[in-house]
């Protein structure tokens, strides 16, 4: 059966929330659960230590944790967070960078890669493969052809590397150094006053004509619809995908995971309207379509 | 410190030969690069005279194949790098891995160039990139400021190369799908952001718009001047407030910091635009020419004279020009 993970929080949350919020996934039907601040360096409620304790806290719970990095490196601060997270040899570690990569590799720990890591090609995953990749995820903008393409390609060099597949919720599109939700309080971005704090799901930004296009979130801008490939759970298992991420949201998340969790053991979902933040569904990239296009 | 002008055409690659440069860059006329424009880049035989040119006055020139290619364009990606090292291109400037790991197994005397869509934004990034491909330079992302910049200069394995003018990209290269998500195409994909063949203008009522893939980026009231829709350039709406809620349209122009790159080392300065004319490419490469003598001619008392900025703001996006992330202010 087809894994089901929960991405990285990609929004800024209280420490409150974060634990409020993980102490019920380890009661959701999902497999892999991965832990860290993957956006903001100024994002830190949470201290290395107390992921780790948290990650502890949820493998007790029969999860399996992998600890996210940061996706943007720019400062030797950085780099020192990120040491940080491979200087332990308890959990997996998820790259989002090439820095990450190479330190996990200093280190000699085993790693996946983020649908942040440039893989278009199975070159690419030979590469990383000879590094110690244990898995990796379909870069956002890639669809199913491509996708196809590639588990055939790994399957004929004889490598076993685990696909997995943002499948749901806000998509992660560009980073920056600037901070959007800083700018448009007009704050610098180094006395940002944590405005992200009061934007859990981020800041919708519109087109003149009311049309849904990003969300701001401090130096990230994700999809203003949201990504949804519930209907397309059984292709991606005949596929040989490995995992479908879900990806955080402060409400409704319970609900979203247990129609995945029904559809991908080949029942029919629910049909009750969710909680969720209102926003547009998109499916297009799968369908290699223009990110925002809904396909029918 | 080498100047590294754009060439998306052989007059416009002459112009910037004659002018200056030290090196240039182009690509094919194909989805291999990032700068995929109808009318513009390299044919072989166009590359050719143009390598010819340019060597035969000491300018070197470099292929960029910076695009990522997928399984069903491998075999075209893998035959632009063969045909750049059969052209006898100085260095190969690449972002993918899969690609890096090509040129460098079969063509391990031309040099590796990491390209900006490369998205290294650290010295652990570039020792990645130095250990498993021996890239002997990089071009840093516009998203360091100049103190993020001399940390990843004093422990870099690698040159570094630093965009110095032109359009000014707000988020980290390579690693923006902004593009495919409204249109089709983004840089990684098809090297083109914000593709021309999905832009549309329109007089109305309320003023002239542009639109990408339907989508409205921007709305121009009388008097104002309308600029290409690059989609991170346009106004929108976020709680209310429409403003340029991303970026301004803006050029980056580093003049002021010649003196602070050169100290840290940096190898080269490179100017964006090989979507640019000729007469812009030749007069931008005068300038930072001139700009780069003086510098080496009077080490400590380099200033930036007024001719040559008028010069730059005449060719910048609104007449505007910005220190960008180098300015840590500007974040």
């Amino acid at each position: 059966m087809m894994k089901l993970s929960l991405g990285p929080i990609l929004w800024f949350w209280s420490k409150q929330t974060v634990f409020d919020f993980y102490s019920k996934a380890a009661e959701w039907p999902v497999d892999t659960i991965y832990l860290g601040e993957a956006v903001c360096a100024r994002r830190r409620e949470l201290k290395p230590d107390d992921w780790f304790a948290l990650a502890r806290d949820l493998r007790a719970c029969g999860k399996e944790v992998v600890l996210s990095t940061q996706t943007l490196i720019e400062s030797e601060a950085d780099l020192r967070r990120l040491r940080r997270i491979c200087e332990q040899d308890d959990f997996l570690v998820e790259a989002n960078d090439q820095s990450a990569v190479q330190v996990a590799v200093r280190h000699q720990i085993p790693f996946v890669t983020g649908p942040s890591m440039n893989i278009y090609n199975v070159a690419s995953l030979v590469v990383l493969a000879k590094q110690g990749l244990r898995g990796w995820s379909l870069p956002v903008e890639l669809g199913k052809d491509t996708l196809q393409q590639l588990l055939e390609g790994l399957s004929a060099s004889g490598l076993e590397l685990p696909a997995e597949v943002f499948s749901w919720g806000f998509l992660p599109l560009a980073w920056s150094s600037r901070c959007f939700t800083a700018r448009h309080y007009n704050l610098p971005k180094d006395n940002c006053e944590f405005r992200c704090l009061q934007h859990p799901d981020g800041l919708a930004l519109r087109s003149r004509e009311s049309e849904e296009l990003f969300r701001l979130n401090g130096i990230s801008t994700l999809s203003g619809a949201r990504y949804d490939l519930m209907r397309e759970l059984p292709d991606m298992a005949r596929m040989g995908v490995g995992t479908a991420r879900l990806s955080p949201e402060l409400h409704g998340m319970e609900e979203v995971i247990a129609r995945f969790d029904q559809v991908r053991r080949g029942l029919l979902p629910e049909t009750d309207p969710l909680t969720l933040v209102e926003a547009p569904p998109c499916n297009g990239y799968w369908y290699g379509k223009p990110g925002m296009a809904q396909v029918l | 410190m080498e100047l590294v002008c754009p060439a998306g055409s052989l007059p416009a690659l002459k112009a910037a030969v004659d002018n200056g440069a030290d090196a240039v860059y182009f690509g094919f006329r194909d989805s291999t690069n990032a700068r995929q424009f109808a009318g513009l880049n390299f044919n072989d035989k166009r590359a050719a005279e143009g390598i010819a040119y340019a060597h035969a006055r000491n300018t070197r020139v470099f292929c960029a194949i910076n695009t990522y290619p997928q399984p069903e364009g491998w075999a075209q990606w893998t035959a632009a790098v063969d045909r750049a090292a059969g052209l006898g291109v100085d260095a190969i400037i690449l972002a993918d891995m899969g690609l890096l790991d090509y040129a460098a197994n079969k063509h391990p005397h031309i040099p590796r160039h990491l390209s900006v869509q490369g998205s290294a934004t650290s010295y652990e990034a570039l020792s990645f990139y130095k250990d498993n491909f021996d890239i002997r330079r990089a071009v840093l992302p516009r998203v360091l400021s100049l103190d993020q910049v001399r940390g990843v200069a004093k422990h870099s394995p690698v040159e570094l190369e630093v965009f110095a003018f032109g359009s000014l990209c707000i988020m980290a290269e390579g690693r923006c799908y902004l593009s495919s998500y409204l249109t089709d195409e983004s840089p990684n994909t098809r090297g083109a952001c914000s593709p021309a063949k999905a832009v549309r203008w329109e007089e109305t009522h309320q003023g002239l718009e542009s639109r990408l893939n339907g989508v409205l980026i921007d709305r121009y009231g009388a008097g104002e001047s309308a600029g290409y829709p690059t989609l991170c350039k346009g106004r929108f709406e976020v709680e209310g407030s429409v403003y340029h809620a991303i970026e301004e349209p803006v050029s980056l122009n580093t003049l002021d910091l010649l003196p602070e790159l050169k100290d840290l080392g940096i190898a080269a300065v490179k100017i964006e635009g090989r979507q640019r004319s000729p007469a812009y490419i030749a007069d931008v490469a005068r300038t930072w020419s001139q700009a780069l003598d003086n510098l080496d001619r009077t080490p400590g008392m380099f200033t930036v004279e007024n001719a040559w900025r008028q010069t730059l703001s005449g060719l910048s996006e609104g007449g505007l020009t910005t220190l960008g992330a180098y300015h840590r202010k500007w974040k």
